[in-house]
């Protein structure tokens, strides 16, 4: 009714028109709210950067703190005790407070190790049988019940590592430690799966019908269509589900903060303990005096782990972006 | 649906803006922050407090005795539970930011125990072979009369005053050995030195179940347990107050509860609990 | 090689990504088991509704079932607006070429994969260090921190904006699931674009923003990181009366009754019981928005 009057024009009475521009306004006004509520996910990512690094600034800035603590003392040897050789420890409470990035920087990449060893072959495999072998109606069962896997709390995946999986591993293979980055990586690999899992099932998918189709009328068995076509097809997204699942790894907290034993030993023994950088941060944070050289250390510890995981995230993304384009110019 | 939406959005702007003009109800409780050896003691009083005082609110967090020191200097807490004394530096922070210098109450005695497993042949240490276990030094029981396994080290995090108290009596000021496992509470640790045939580990006396503690022999060469009349007598080396730091003297809801803690009432308390009196 | 012995690596392999599917589900069979074994027992309507006593090795654990619960309340009123009115510009306003539109999609995405732990940091840095000292200064009297400090406000905003990714996503979701032809003849009868969302689009997706809504308050009643230093606490004898009150949650609980705990042997059924209502709890949010998102694909794929 409304569009017919609107198209009347000329002929029309004027109020229609006056209503017609008031409902623009509203319609730009209701936009611009819209927009501007959108950019709130802009603001949150900024801000998160720079309160962050604004408590590590100091590090820089402040001679004080500077005295304490720099970035060569961060991440070069040093001699620790007299008469013996320069090494790397993490004592930041004491007399002379130590503060070498290594053995964090170490044990958070042993335990990504682990994880990732187990979490990327598994997660991967079980998307491939659920995508190209399983009948569907098992596969209706199957992606939701390893969806919920991922609803797990960390903090309960961190307490059955510590409680369950420490001593079953332990048993079997006799570590001196009971909390080592084997139990550590082994908890978070249960927190990483499902995110291979979901990521790689959904580029399998993606993959065109007509790709599978082709290859099995071409006499391919299920298996080598699987792997010789699907897998290659979908590789960007797979791999993409790789990365993400190695930046999850890199800032799980709770699961290593239970279940790791947090000692700072800078080795490459995966048996010992590790002490990883999120979990020096949860662990620490609650004690420092804020605006000191603890503080501003924590943070930047902050401002590597958030620079980590934006370039791997920078990385998937762009691999799922090539898939895309792979994807598109076939037919559906 | 935007109504629904709108609405909710209005509601919670309301609360929001309401609290900010009442009075905060919280101010009325006393907080209690700070060390992990004094927690479950530091809860058992608020309990006993709040039910014999109805009205009283007392609201306790661990965290160790870092944490509540550096909570008293944010100002985050009235009262900090510390295992440790207050470093000069810690006391300057306070003095700086509210112009009073922290006042110091000694609550109770606590003997730091070394835990071993209950299978562990040892029974005795010197004060010199524990510097030497925890530096990293000694790495094998063997070397200290034991059977021939390495030692598994577990510590605190260093936000404990255990903790500190540790590296300063015994260690000397020197560092833990970076193999030594942290762990974030003092039954975190016990816990682990139970499961583990070759583990040791410290802690408050009270915490000791399940696990056997060895007797320590000081200066005197007279080895001795933590037990009530060796830390009370001193005869344990390993014997310290437990504080309660809190800006200025203590008044008003802070200083009743420290008083309460302080009387017969509140020191029964403290040897229910697994520590020894002040007195 | 022949087609039999072809077939037969084939099915060596079907048997193998089986086995691996298999592994995950046992893994996440056995912790289920493991924790309703050791939780059962001690589970009962006063856990539920009691307050811990004795130093936590006896009583319930009401006040961290409140206190998550409000917290998560607080949460989704914060997070429900800003989420579905990012995805509507996504989908409904940006034109497809927009290069806002690509930011704030990176943003988010970015947001996702941000550790738990650097939004605590976030937490204390932003909404305690500025916007809560900043509030001091103005209403407080000078010296006394009453907004500055660790509270449900500040960490219920923390987990805000770490779940808007999700509502992001699984609003965009529903919105895409309305069919092209419901808008385009709204359009067509004159109505605004705004009319059309309002009216045709938004209780349309309704089910699909519920599902984000309830994802949300599953990873909310399970994130411990984030609020470790921005509001939560291990005993308090009240239950948070205003937003600048501390409160108790769930996910600590079971952290703190793990490592903490003074009695460890004591304390045992205790933390299993709180794991267990901690699993259940979770569990059961995400099985309704996986069922709710089952059927609103299947009504999707359906409709188009």
């Amino acid at each position: 009714m409304k569009a017919i009057e609107a198209a009347g024009g000329a002929g029309a009475p004027r109020t229609p028109r006056a209503a017609m521009r008031r409902r623009q306004v509203r319609e730009g006004l209701i936009e611009a709210v819209v927009t501007l509520v959108a950019l709130t996910g802009i603001a949150a990512v900024v801000l998160i950067f720079v309160f962050v690094a604004r408590e590590a600034i100091p590090l820089f800035t402040d001679p004080e703190i500077a005295k304490e603590v720099d970035l060569g003392r961060m991440f070069l040897p040093r001699v620790t005790r007299a008469g013996r050789p320069p090494g790397f420890i993490w004592q930041p409470v004491g007399a002379i407070p130590k503060y070498s990035m290594i053995p964090l920087l170490l044990g958070t990449l042993k335990v990504t190790i682990v994880a990732m060893a187990v979490a990327a072959p598994a997660g991967v495999a079980a998307a491939l049988f659920t995508s190209e072998f399983a009948p569907p109606r098992l596969k209706e069962v199957l992606k939701p019940t390893i969806e919920l896997l991922a609803g797990i709390p960390s903090v309960v995946l961190g307490f059955f590592a510590l409680m369950v999986m420490a001593t079953w591993l332990q048993t079997a293979f006799g570590f001196s430690f009971r909390l080592n980055a084997v139990v550590a990586g082994l908890g978070l690999a249960l927190t990483i799966v499902p995110v291979v899992f979901t990521v790689s099932e959904d580029a399998l998918a993606a993959v065109p019908r007509s790709y599978r189709e082709a290859s099995l009328a071409l006499g391919a068995t299920r298996w080598e269509t699987a792997f010789r076509v699907v897998l290659p097809a979908a590789a960007p997204g797979v791999l993409a589900a790789i990365v993400l699942g190695f930046g999850r790894a890199i800032g799980e907290t709770m699961i290593v903060l239970m279940a790791s034993g947090n000692a700072a030993i800078t080795s490459w023994s995966f048996g010992e303990s590790v002490r990883t950088l999120p979990a020096t941060i949860a662990a620490e944070m609650g004690e420092v005096v804020v605006g000191g050289a603890h503080y501003a250390v924590l943070f930047f510890i902050g401002v590597e782990l958030f620079v980590f995981t934006f370039v791997l995230n920078g990385l998937a993304a762009w691999s799922v972006r090539r898939l895309v384009r792979r994807m598109s110019g076939a037919a559906a | 649906m935007k109504r629904i939406r709108l609405s909710l959005g209005a509601a919670g702007l309301l609360a929001v803006a309401a609290c900010l003009v009442a009075p905060a109800a919280a101010s009325a409780a006393v907080t209690v922050k700070g060390s992990d050896t004094m927690v479950i003691l530091s809860q058992r009083w608020a309990e006993t407090y709040m039910k014999k005082n109805a009205g009283k609110k007392i609201q306790v967090t661990g965290g160790g005795s870092g944490t509540g020191i550096a909570a008293l200097v944010n100002g985050t807490t009235d009262v900090a539970n510390s295992s440790r004394a207050i470093k000069a530096d810690e006391s300057a922070k306070v003095r700086d930011r509210f112009n009073v210098l922290p006042v110091e109450t000694a609550v109770a005695r606590d003997g730091v125990a070394l835990y071993v497993n209950e299978a562990n042949p040892i029974a005795q240490l010197t004060v010199a072979q524990l510097r030497a276990i925890f530096l990293g030094d000694v790495t094998n029981w063997k070397e200290v009369g034991g059977a021939d396994s390495p030692i598994v080290l577990y510590s605190r995090e260093n936000s404990s005053g255990t903790y500190v108290f540790f590296k300063e009596n015994v260690l000397g000021g020197e560092d833990f050995a970076a193999s030594a496992q942290t762990l974030p509470g003092t039954a975190a640790v016990v816990n682990a030195v139970a499961k583990e045939r070759y583990g040791i580990g410290y802690g408050g006396a009270a915490y000791a179940k399940g696990v056997k503690e060895v007797k320590i022999a000081g200066k005197d060469g007279q080895a001795w347990l933590p037990s009530a009349e060796n830390v009370k007598s001193g005869k344990y080396p390993l014997s310290r107050p437990l504080f309660m730091y809190t800006r200025a003297t203590p008044a008003g809801e802070a200083k009743q509860f420290i008083d309460w803690c302080l009387s017969p009432e509140g020191q029964a308390i403290v040897t229910q609990v697994g520590y020894f009196p002040i007195k | 090689m022949s087609v039999r012995s072809r077939k037969a690596v084939g099915g060596g392999f079907a048997l193998l990504t089986g086995a691996a599917a298999a592994l995950v589900v046992l893994m996440l069979a056995v912790i289920l088991l493991d924790v309703a074994r050791g939780g059962a027992g001690r589970l009962s309507w006063e856990f539920l509704t009691a307050a811990p006593s004795e130093g936590m090795t006896a009583g319930g654990i009401f006040p961290a079932i409140y206190g998550t619960a409000v917290m998560t309340l607080v949460m989704t009123v914060a997070v429900m607006p800003v989420g579905v009115m990012t995805a509507i510009y996504l989908h409904e306003y940006a034109p497809p070429t927009s290069r806002l539109a690509a930011a704030v999609r990176v943003a988010v995405t970015n947001l996702a994969g941000v550790p738990s732990i650097v939004f605590g940091l976030f937490g204390l840095g932003f909404f305690i260090q500025f916007v809560g000292r900043g509030l001091d200064r103005v209403f407080s009297e000078p010296g006394t921190l009453r907004f500055g400090q660790p509270a449900l406000l500040w960490a219920s905003l923390t987990l805000a904006i770490l779940t808007l990714p999700v509502v992001i996503v699984a609003t965009e979701e529903a919105l895409r699931a309305v069919p092209r032809d419901h808008r385009d003849a709204s359009l067509a009868l004159g109505a605004t674009r705004s009319q059309t969302l309002a009216r045709v689009v938004l209780p349309g997706a309704l089910p699909g923003i519920l599902t984000g809504a309830i994802l949300a308050v599953a990873r909310g009643a399970g994130e411990v990181a984030p609020i470790l230093f921005t509001g939560v606490a291990y005993f308090l004898p009240d239950l948070p009366t205003s937003p600048f009150s501390q409160f108790m949650h769930l996910g600590y609980h079971t952290y703190v009754l793990a490592t903490q705990s003074p009695d460890v042997e004591a304390t045992r059924p205790l933390l299993y019981a709180t794991v267990l209502v901690l699993l259940l709890l979770t569990f059961a949010l995400n099985l309704v928005a996986i069922a709710i998102r089952t059927r609103t694909r299947r009504r999707a794929a359906a409709g188009h």
